[in-house]
């Protein structure tokens, strides 16, 4: 299969022209199943660093890959939160008509949770993991130079001092910022997409409130569950012929703890922070849907202001032209990365319900085995 | 040995209803009388159904009953009624003495108390236990002509006795810190069962929101729609499920309750013991100094110190006519002391030989019937997490089809 890409250089958004033709020929070969790959990407191995001024972690990031932009074959670098942190913020600045995958939440919000216990750092490397698959799928993304530096680059800090001085956190493209234009009709499709994900994340808010409920409650019935097998134990101890099935309930109620301990823990960790990820998912692409409207009401806007200076050559200015270009190929990118995104956010809450639904199964049957 | 009274007749306490009407004090009330039902057991050739007979009682006449029973029969381990007023509940469960449920549960637990009674073989001979099954009117007036009110002991000289007694059969006494030890751990199981229970069924019952969320967010979904909703209605019948596992564990409950208090009556046996070895220890101690008093007046020898013996020697001793008297009395209260001895003696052992007996007996049937209620127990568990598997497959399915 041919990519026919220009070689060495990455695709530059630009000229968007170049990049809806690249769309156009990849949409004729949308899935990138595991054979057709020609790049793979992992997360793993965390690792402490204590320096005096600071202790963080740092995981591998392993890059194999037969893409002719890159010069070797295989890749194997060090990276901390900030690097990809900082590469989020490079993949919005340069491809803003681009959904961009969420990253993990920076800070610990909640309680009193441990940044260097072993359960965080796993669900974090999980996030991280998830991250840079995604952008590895995307045909576009994975072609960023930006994205290549980070898998490749030994000293990632030098070539960050070299680019593009920061501007926001935000991540708002200076080329995309108007302001103050009003947007006269937005396409149907775009709001429709757009209440699509207000209730998206509303009904995810509330799963997340539901499943964390349960959690508690289940804790909560731990508690005593704890009290409880012992209690039998104290009465087999004054018991002759009953000391065995009395014995046998405490073993059986102490069973039922440590599997509860269990689903408690895995819910946390595996199913919480994919619900949390989809929810930030959802607040980055509605702010893509609103840069899509501005450039939209700029180009109306240029529209209207060159119908009413009634010129008199029929020839419409290469600055409108341009915005009307914008929009076009906004509204491609857009289109085809919720096409994109719809199928995979499928795929992930398929996995995710089919992993609650396991996680419950294997607790009753823990419990089960030993009753 | 006669056959027990549950095998010649059937014996159900059917229905509970409520009534009104005035008690002693001519004050209106609300009370639940109960339907006792008995019908004589047929042999399976005949197939002729013979009569049903009822009447009603309320919860005070069967007080009353095994009040009689206790104090007619001291040696035997007395089964216990059904709680008075609602304890160890869990907060769906209502602690109302009206409530539908509470009544019910109280139903069963009367007829077990009568079962129980009629399957006892000595319990079951006694007459006034026979008239409370068969005869409605004047049944009170017959428990009370027997006058076993008045062969109560005290609850202050039995008190007196635990504490006093030298020594008492060391079998009751071990048995007694038994029973008290068994007291002590079935009360906190129910108590930390009740937690448990009212913290499963909150676990169970947010499970329902899944359902409600799961349902609305299908509307905003093309292909993930069908399975979502599907889903979330496994996840309302999970919600649901708990209400039937947890009344099947409340009857789990009153197995257990049924002990607790069974080991109030086993207590029971041990003080009455106590109390009687402490009667026959002062009995014989009595029955000494009256001896010794005795000697010491025929001899003219003090050998203890007593304020007579120090004011007749102040105010002159006493003429042998007097003391003559005295002794004459003595000898008579000391034979008399003599006998009583013997039959309290008697009496003693008789007592200890037929508690022991119903003891062991009774330890059995405590072994038997827990043994079965645990291992119910652990069937209900296992019950409820294949239905819990049931469920979570059914609702994976429906996830798969997303």
């Amino acid at each position: 299969q041919d990519l026919s890409l220009p070689n060495g250089t990455p695709v530059d958004t630009s000229s968007p022209a170049s990049s809806s033709s690249l769309l156009n020929r990849l949409q004729l070969d949308d899935d990138l199943d595991g054979e057709t790959r020609d790049l793979f990407v992992t997360v793993d191995d965390p690792k402490k660093h204590v320096c005096t001024m600071e202790t963080y972690i740092t995981y591998r990031v392993t890059t194999k890959t037969t893409r002719a932009e890159f010069d070797l074959p295989e890749y194997s670098v060090r990276r901390r939160y900030q690097d990809f942190d900082w590469l989020r913020i490079k993949l919005e600045e340069s491809q803003p008509t681009h959904l961009i995958p969420p990253l993990p939440e920076k800070f610990v919000v909640k309680g009193v949770v441990d940044r260097f216990s072993e359960e965080f750092v796993e669900t974090r490397r999980k996030a991280l993991d998830k991250f840079l698959k995604r952008i590895t799928d995307h045909p576009v993304l994975s072609f960023n130079e930006h994205f290549n530096v980070f898998l490749t680059a030994k000293d990632l800090n030098a070539y960050k001092k070299q680019g593009m001085a920061l501007l926001s956190k935000m991540g708002e493209s200076v080329k995309y910022v108007t302001g103050g234009y009003k947007l006269k009709s937005r396409p149907l499709e775009f709001a429709a997409i757009g209440e699509y994900l207000d209730t998206f994340s509303l009904k995810l808010g509330t799963i997340d409130r539901i499943a964390q409920r349960i959690i508690k409650e289940q804790l909560e019935y731990l508690v005593e569950l704890r009290e409880y097998g012992p209690v039998y134990s104290t009465w087999g101890g004054l018991e002759v012929e009953l000391a065995e099935p009395l014995e046998g309930v405490s073993a059986c109620i102490g069973n039922c703890c440590t599997a509860l301990e269990e689903l408690s823990e895995d819910m946390s960790e595996d199913f919480l922070p994919v619900l949390r990820e989809y929810i930030l998912y959802s607040e980055s692409m509605k702010n893509v849907l609103k840069k899509r409207d501005q450039v939209q009401a700029e180009y109306e806007a240029k529209l209207e202001a060159v119908a009413l200076k009634k010129e008199e050559r029929p020839k419409v200015p290469t600055d409108v032209e341009k915005c009307q270009d914008r929009v076009e190929c906004f509204n491609a990118d857009l289109k085809a990365d919720m096409e994109r995104w719809q199928n995979n956010k499928r795929q992930d809450f398929r996995q995710l319900l089919m992993g609650m639904a396991d996680k419950n199964i294997q607790y009753y049957e823990k419990v089960c085995g030993t009753a | 040995m006669e056959d027990c009274l549950s095998k010649k007749i059937e014996i159900t306490v059917s229905e509970a209803e409520k009534r009104t009407g005035r008690n002693a004090v001519n004050m209106q009330e609300t009370y639940t009388a109960y339907l006792i039902e008995t019908r004589a057991v047929e042999s399976q050739n005949e197939g002729q159904c013979s009569p049903v007979d009822s009447l009603w009682r309320r919860y005070s006449e069967f007080e009353l009953l095994r009040n009689y029973l206790l104090v007619t029969f001291p040696h035997i381990v007395v089964p216990p009624l059904p709680e008075k007023r609602a304890d160890f509940v869990w907060h769906k469960l209502s602690a109302d003495n009206m409530d539908p449920d509470f009544v019910e549960r109280r139903r069963i637990g009367l007829e077990n108390f009568l079962l129980r009674v009629a399957s006892h073989p000595v319990l079951c001979q006694d007459n006034i236990f026979y008239s409370f099954l068969t005869q409605e009117g004047g049944w009170k007036e017959m428990v009370n002509e027997t006058g076993f009110q008045l062969k109560a002991d005290s609850r202050l000289k039995a008190l007196n006795a635990t504490f006093r007694v030298k020594n008492p059969d060391k079998r009751f006494t071990e048995l007694k810190h038994y029973s008290d030890e068994l007291q002590s751990v079935i009360s906190h199981l129910l108590r930390v069962r009740a937690r448990v229970a009212d913290r499963l069924y909150g676990v169970y019952k947010v499970h329902g929101n899944y359902g409600r969320v799961f349902s609305e967010w299908s509307a905003i979904e093309k292909e993930m729609g069908d399975g979502l909703q599907s889903a979330g209605h496994h996840m309302d019948v999970y919600a649901a499920s708990i209400d039937d596992i947890l009344e099947e564990e409340e009857h789990y409950a009153d197995q257990l309750k049924e002990y607790l208090f069974y080991a109030e009556a086993l207590r029971a046996v041990c003080r009455k013991h106590e109390l009687m070895q402490y009667d026959l220890e002062m009995a014989a101690q009595d029955l000494t100094s009256k001896k010794q008093q005795c000697e010491e007046l025929a001899t003219g020898t003090v050998r203890t110190f007593s304020l007579k013996g120090m004011t007749s020697k102040l105010f002159g001793q006493e003429t042998p006519e007097q003391r003559e008297a005295k002794i004459k009395v003595l000898e008579e209260q000391i034979q008399e002391g003599e006998e009583q001895l013997k039959s309290k003696n008697l009496e003693g052992r008789d007592f200890v030989k037929s508690a022991w007996a119903d003891i062991e007996r009774f330890k059995e049937q405590k072994n038997h019937d827990l043994k079965e209620a645990l291992i119910s127990y652990a069937v209900m568990q296992i019950s409820m997490c294949k239905k819990g598997i049931q469920v979570w497959t059914n609702a994976k399915e429906c996830f798969s089809k997303m």
